[in-house]
C-alpha cells in the first residue's frame, strides 16, 4: 500500500525515462546515500573498513564490469583478473614515469590501457560464437601472470618482483585513512554506476543485450554483433582496469603479480552469477556475499565454538562457493537481485494479502 | 471478397526486388533450386507452398542469413549474394521470425527501440553520459516507437517482459520491432501462424495498413488459402524448392501443377 | 582450397620453428630428440584430459571445467586409498569412486539444467569444480601425495651408438605412452562399434530428438561421465606417480583447453593429435625460444610454458575456429 505507483503520472517521455521513476525508490536511494556518506563513517570501525567496505566497493566495481560483458552482452570471460593487473601495473608505471599526472587521469588512462589490451585478446576470438572468448581470456590471464612477473620494467627492475605504492595523492588531499579511503572509492563507485546504469539503458545496452538473447536477430535488425561484443569487452576492460588500479593503490598498497590471478577472475564470475546476471544491483549484492563469506566462515566457527583450520576453511570456501553457483544456476538464474525485485513486487501489496 | 481494392493495384511501382535462379543447398540438401521471381514496390507478394518447400530458406537468403550457392539477389539497383545480415537490414529490408526471435531479456518497448538502432546516432561517451543530444536521440525515438505501439494497439504491455505475453501479442510485437526499422521491404514469417480468428483479421488489418498508409512492400509467407486470396496482389507457389506458380492469386488458384502439389500428387 | 591458407601458413610456420633448432646446430641432436620426447609425453597426458572434455562435450554438449578437478580428485582417491590397499584394489575403487560421483553430478546439476543453454551449464561445472576442489581436499587431504606404480624412476639411456651421449628415456613415460594409446583406441571403438556408442552421439547432436527415438537422456549422460572421469582418473594416476598429486594438478590439467580448441570439440583424434603438437610446442617453446626472449628482453626467468599453449590455441582460433578434426557448426534457422 505504500510502495505503489498511484498517482505518479507521467507527462513527458523524459520524465518516464529517468532512472528512479518511483518516489518511494528514489527516497529510498537519497536515503541509503545518506546512510553510507553521513552514517557509516562515523559508526564503522577501522576493521570493518578495511576488510569489508574497502574491498567490497572496489570488487563492486570491477563485478559491474565483467557484468557488462557476461551479464548483458552474454559473452563468457574467465581471465578478467588479468585486465585488472594490467590496470593496477598501468597506474604504477603511470604515477612512477609521469608524477605530474593527477590521480583521476591516471585512472583513466590505466582504464583506456586495460581497455586496448582486452581489445588485442577479443578481437581474434568475438567473430565466433560459444566459449571460446573464455580461452582467449584464459590466454590473457596466464599471459599477464607471465608478463608482469618476468618483464623487468613493469615492476620498476625490483628484487623481489612486487611493487610498492604511496598513498593516492588527491589534489593535495592524501588518502591514506580508512574513512578516507571509504569516501573516495564511495564516490568513484558512484559516479562509475551512474555510467553504466546510462550506457545499460541507451542504445548501446540494447545492442549489447539483442546479442545476448538472439543473435541472428540482432543482426537482422541491423546490429553488428562483432561491434556490439567489442564495445561491450571494451567497456568492461575500462571498468575493470580502474578497479585494478585502485586494488593495488588503494586496497593493497603493495602487490606482487600472483595478486591477479585465476582465482580472483573466478571470483568475478561468482560475484555477478551469484548476485545477479544483467543486473548492476547483482554486482553490488554478489560483491557483498564474496567479501563477507570469508569473514563469516572465519568468526562463526569460533563463536559457536568449534575451531576450524585455516586450511579447512578455505577448502569450506570453495565448496560453500562452487554448491551456490550450482543452486543459484539451478533455481534462480537470475541471482540475488531477482530475489530482490520479488521482495519489491511482495512489497506493493504490504500490508495487504493480495 | 476476392483480390485487392483497385485503389491498391494502381499504386503498385516498378520492381525492386528480384532473384535470380538462387540455389541454397545444405550439405547434400537442396532447399532451393533455380528459383526467379521478382517483387514490385507498394505491392503485397504472398509465397506459398507445402511445408519444406523452401519458403523460410527463401526469406533468409533475401535477408543475407543464408548465402546462396547459386544466383544472385537485385535490390535497388544493386547485385549482391554475400551480403551480411545487417547490412540488409540497413539497406531497407526487414523482416519477422516464424518461430519468433523477439529478446527475451527485455520489454516490448526495449525490443521495439531496439529497431530504432540502425538509426541512432550518438556515440558512446554520449551516451554514458546520459544528457544532451543521446537524451536527445532517445526521446525522439521513443515518440515515434509510441506511434507504432498505438498502430498495433499494445499501449498496455509496453513495460512488460516480452516473454510473459501471450503468443499474439508477441507477433505483434515482432511486427512492431520490424516496422519500427522504417522499412520499404518487409518480409513476415507465417505472420499468423498459431492465431484464431479474430486474431487474424487484427493482424491481416494490420498488414493492409501498413501497406496503405506506410507504402511498406509486403512480402508473406502464409498458410492459410483465404488470407493469402485475400491480401495479396500477386503469388509465387514454390514445391520441393522450386517455383511452380507465379502470379495473382485467381491466376495460381487455376493452375494444374499448384493444385497437384496441394493435394500430394506426384510430379 | 583458398581458404586454407591461413591454416598452411601457420602450419609453415610452426614446422619451421620446430626445426630451426636442428637445423640450424644451436642444439645437439641427441638434446634435441630429448625434448621432443619430452614434450610427446607431457603431449600424450594433454590429451588424456582433453578426451575427457571432448567426451563429454561430444555426449552432452556440456563443456566441463571441471574436468581437471576430476582428475586432481580420483589421483588424490588413489593415492590415499594406495596407503591403505594395494594399488590393483585402490585402482578399480577409485573407478567406482568416480562412477558415483559421475551419478552424483547427473542427478544433482545437469539433469535440473537440462533445458538450459550452453552458458549455463558451463557456469555450473564451474561451481563443480571449486565443489570437488574443496571436497577432495576435505576428504584426501591437502598435502602432496604420491603413487608408487612400481615402475623403476630412473630414465635408461638409448640409442648411444646413433647419437652421441644417447638419450635418455623414462620409463614411466613410455608406459603413459602405452596406456594412452590402448585408451584411446578402445574408445574409438566404442564410439563406432557399439549400439551405446551410437546412441551417444545420437545425444550429442540433438537431445530431444535424441530423448524422441527412445534414447534415455539421463542414463546416457552418466555414462559418459563415468567413462570421463575413469579417463580422468588413468590421466591423474600417471600424472600423479610422475609429478605428485597435489592441488596444482587440477591446474595443469587446465592446459587440456588448448587442446580442444586445436583439435575440435568433439573429435576423438583432435584431442590427442592437439595434445601432442601442444605437447611438443610448450616443450620446444620452453627449451629453444624461451632463452632467446630471455636475453632479448632482459626477462626475469623463463616460463614460456604457461601460456605458450593458450596463445597457439588464439592463434588457430583466428584460422580455423573450429579446430583441425572439428566439425563446421550449421545453423538453420
Amino acid at each position: 500500500m505504500f510502495y505503489r505507483e498511484n498517482g505518479q503520472f507521467k507527462s513527458t517521455y523524459a520524465s518516464d525515462q529517468q532512472m528512479l521513476p518511483i518516489l518511494q525508490d528514489r527516497l529510498f536511494m537519497a536515503g541509503v546515500l545518506v546512510f553510507a556518506f553521513g552514517a557509516v563513517p562515523l559508526l564503522a570501525s577501522d576493521y570493518l573498513f578495511l576488510s569489508l567496505l574497502i574491498p567490497f566497493l572496489i570488487l563492486t566495481l570491477a563485478a559491474i564490469g565483467l557484468n557488462l560483458v557476461v551479464g548483458y552482452c552474454g559473452q563468457i570471460s574467465l581471465g578478467h583478473a588479468a585486465f585488472m593487473a594490467v590496470g593496477a601495473y598501468a597506474a604504477y608505471n603511470l604515477v612512477l614515469r609521469v608524477p605530474q599526472l593527477n590521480f583521476l587521469v591516471v585512472l583513466v588512462l590505466a582504464g583506456l590501457i586495460a581497455a586496448a589490451v582486452g581489445l588485442v585478446f577479443g578481437i581474434p576470438s568475438l567473430r565466433i560464437k560459444g566459449l571460446y572468448l573464455g580461452v582467449a581470456t584464459l590466454a590473457a590471464q596466464f599471459f599477464m601472470d607471465w608478463l608482469f612477473a618476468r618483464v623487468k620494467w613493469f615492476t620498476n627492475y625490483a628484487h623481489s618482483g612486487s611493487v610498492q605504492t604511496a598513498p593516492v595523492d588527491l589534489f593535495g588531499w592524501i588518502v591514506d585513512t580508512p574513512v578516507e579511503k571509504y569516501l573516495f572509492l564511495l564516490a568513484v563507485l558512484i559516479v562509475f554506476t551512474l555510467i553504466a546504469k546510462n550506457l545499460v539503458r541507451s542504445h548501446i545496452g540494447r545492442e549489447w543485450m539483442a546479442i545476448r538473447d538472439m543473435d541472428v536477430a540482432a543482426e537482422v535488425i541491423g546490429i553488428r554483433p562483432v561491434y556490439a561484443k567489442l564495445t561491450a569487452f571494451a567497456v568492461s576492460s575500462f571498468y575493470v582496469g580502474v578497479a585494478g588500479a585502485l586494488w593495488g593503490f588503494v586496497h593493497l598498497g603493495s602487490w606482487e603479480p600472483l595478486a591477479f590471478s585465476l582465482t580472483l577472475s573466478l571470483n568475478l564470475l561468482f560475484m555477478i552469477i551469484i548476485g545477479g546476471m544483467g543486473s548492476l544491483l547483482g554486482s553490488y549484492f554478489g560483491a557483498a556475499f564474496i567479501v563477507a563469506l570469508p569473514i563469516l566462515l572465519n568468526q562463526v566457527p569460533a563463536w559457536l565454538g568449534v575451531p576450524i583450520s585455516t586450511a579447512m576453511t578455505s577448502h569450506l570456501e570453495f565448496m560453500i562457493f562452487g554448491a551456490l553457483i550450482v543452486f543459484f544456476l539451478i533455481v534462480e538464474p537470475h541471482g540475488l537481485a531477482r530475489l530482490w525485485a520479488i521482495g519489491k513486487e511482495k512489497l506493493r501489496l504490504w500490508p495487504f494479502p493480495h | 471478397m476476392t483480390g485487392p481494392a483497385n485503389g491498391r493495384a494502381q499504386r503498385i511501382g516498378d520492381v525492386i526486388l528480384a532473384l535470380e535462379g538462387v540455389s541454397l543447398a545444405f550439405g547434400g540438401v537442396k532447399a532451393l533450386n533455380g528459383v526467379s521471381f521478382d517483387v514490385r514496390e507498394h505491392e503485397v507478394r504472398a509465397i506459398i507452398g507445402p511445408n519444406g518447400a523452401g519458403k523460410s530458406s527463401m526469406l533468409n537468403v533475401i535477408n543475407g542469413v543464408y548465402h546462396p550457392q547459386e544466383g544472385t539477389i537485385r535490390y535497388l539497383g544493386r547485385e549482391y549474394h554475400d551480403m551480411d545480415p545487417h547490412e540488409v537490414a540497413l539497406s531497407g529490408i526487414a523482416r519477422t521470425f516464424q518461430s519468433l526471435a523477439l529478446f527475451k531479456g527485455m520489454s516490448v518497448l526495449e525490443n521495439i527501440m531496439s529497431g530504432r538502432n540502425l538509426k541512432m546516432r550518438s556515440n558512446i561517451l554520449l551516451q554514458a553520459l546520459g544528457i544532451g543530444p543521446a537524451l536527445r536521440e532517445e526521446i525522439e525515438h521513443r515518440a515515434v516507437v509510441e506511434g507504432i505501439i498505438d498502430f498495433l494497439e499494445i499501449q498496455a504491455y509496453r513495460k512488460t517482459q516480452v516473454g510473459r505475453l501471450p503468443y499474439g501479442l508477441q507477433k505483434r510485437v515482432d511486427l512492431a520491432r520490424a516496422l519500427a526499422m522504417e522499412p520499404r521491404i518487409l518480409l513476415l514469417d507465417e505472420p499468423m501462424a498459431g492465431m484464431n480468428l479474430e486474431e487474424k483479421q487484427d493482424m491481416c488489418r494490420f498488414i493492409l495498413d501498413v501497406n496503405d498508409h506506410y507504402g511498406t512492400t509486403i512480402v508473406l509467407i502464409e498458410h492459410d488459402m483465404s488470407v493469402v486470396m485475400d491480401i495479396s496482389d500477386r503469388v509465387v507457389v514454390l514445391d520441393y524448392g522450386k517455383k511452380i506458380g507465379d502470379g495473382t492469386p485467381d491466376e495460381v488458384r487455376a493452375n494444374q501443377a499448384v493444385i497437384d502439389a496441394y493435394l500430394g500428387v506426384s510430379h | 582450397m583458398k581458404k586454407n591458407w591461413p591454416v598452411l601458413l601457420l602450419g609453415a610456420v610452426l614446422l619451421i620453428g620446430l626445426v630451426l633448432p636442428l637445423a640450424t646446430g644451436a642444439s645437439a641432436p641427441g638434446f634435441y630428440i630429448e625434448v621432443l620426447l619430452g614434450g610427446l609425453m607431457a603431449g600424450v597426458l594433454y590429451s588424456l584430459v582433453a578426451l575427457g572434455f571432448a567426451l563429454i562435450f561430444k555426449a552432452s554438449g556440456v563443456f566441463n571445467f571441471a574436468q581437471g578437478a576430476m582428475v586432481l580428485f580420483a589421483a588424490l582417491a588413489v593415492a590415499r586409498l594406495g596407503e591403505q590397499m594395494p594399488l590393483w584394489a585402490a585402482i578399480p575403487l577409485g573407478m567406482a569412486i568416480m562412477v558415483a560421483l559421475a551419478w552424483l553430478i547427473e542427478r544433482l546439476v545437469l539433469r535440473p539444467l537440462v533445458n538450459q543453454e550452453a552458458i549455463a551449464l558451463f557456469m555450473a561445472t564451474l561451481g563443480v569444480t571449486f565443489f570437488l576442489d574443496g571436497f577432495g581436499q576435505t576428504v584426501w587431504g591437502s598435502d602432496i601425495y604420491s603413487i608408487e606404480l612400481g615402475i623403476a624412476k630412473e630414465p635408461v639411456m638409448v640409442l648411444q651408438s646413433v647419437f652421441q651421449g644417447g638419450i635418455l628415456v623414462n620409463k614411466e613415460d613410455f608406459f603413459a605412452a602405452v596406456v594412452a594409446a590402448a585408451l584411446v583406441a578402445g574408445l574409438a571403438l566404442f564410439f563406432q562399434m557399439t549400439p551405446t556408442g551410437r546412441a551417444l552421439r545420437a545425444v550429442a547432436d540433438d537431445h530431444q530428438a535424441a530423448q524422441s527415438i527412445g534414447i534415455p537422456l539421463n542414463r546416457m549422460w552418466v555414462i559418459v561421465w563415468s567413462v570421463a572421469g575413469i579417463v580422468a582418473l588413468v590421466a591423474g594416476v600417471i600424472w600423479g606417480a610422475k609429478l605428485g598429486v597435489q592441488f596444482s594438478l587440477s591446474q595443469v590439467a587446465l592446459k587440456a583447453l588448448p587442446v580442444v580448441i586445436l583439435g575440435g570439440f568433439t573429435s576423438i583424434t583432435g584431442a590427442i593429435v592437439g595434445g601432442l603438437i601442444i605437447g611438443v610446442g610448450e616443450k620446444m617453446a620452453e627449451v629453444f625460444l624461451g632463452p632467446i626472449l630471455v636475453k632479448a628482453f632482459d626477462l626475469a626467468g623463463g616460463g614460456i610454458e604457461n601460456w605458450f599453449a593458450y596463445v597457439l590455441a588464439l592463434l588457430f582460433l583466428l584460422v580455423r575456429p573450429e579446430g583441425l578434426f572439428g566439425e563446421k557448426h550449421i545453423d538453420r534457422v
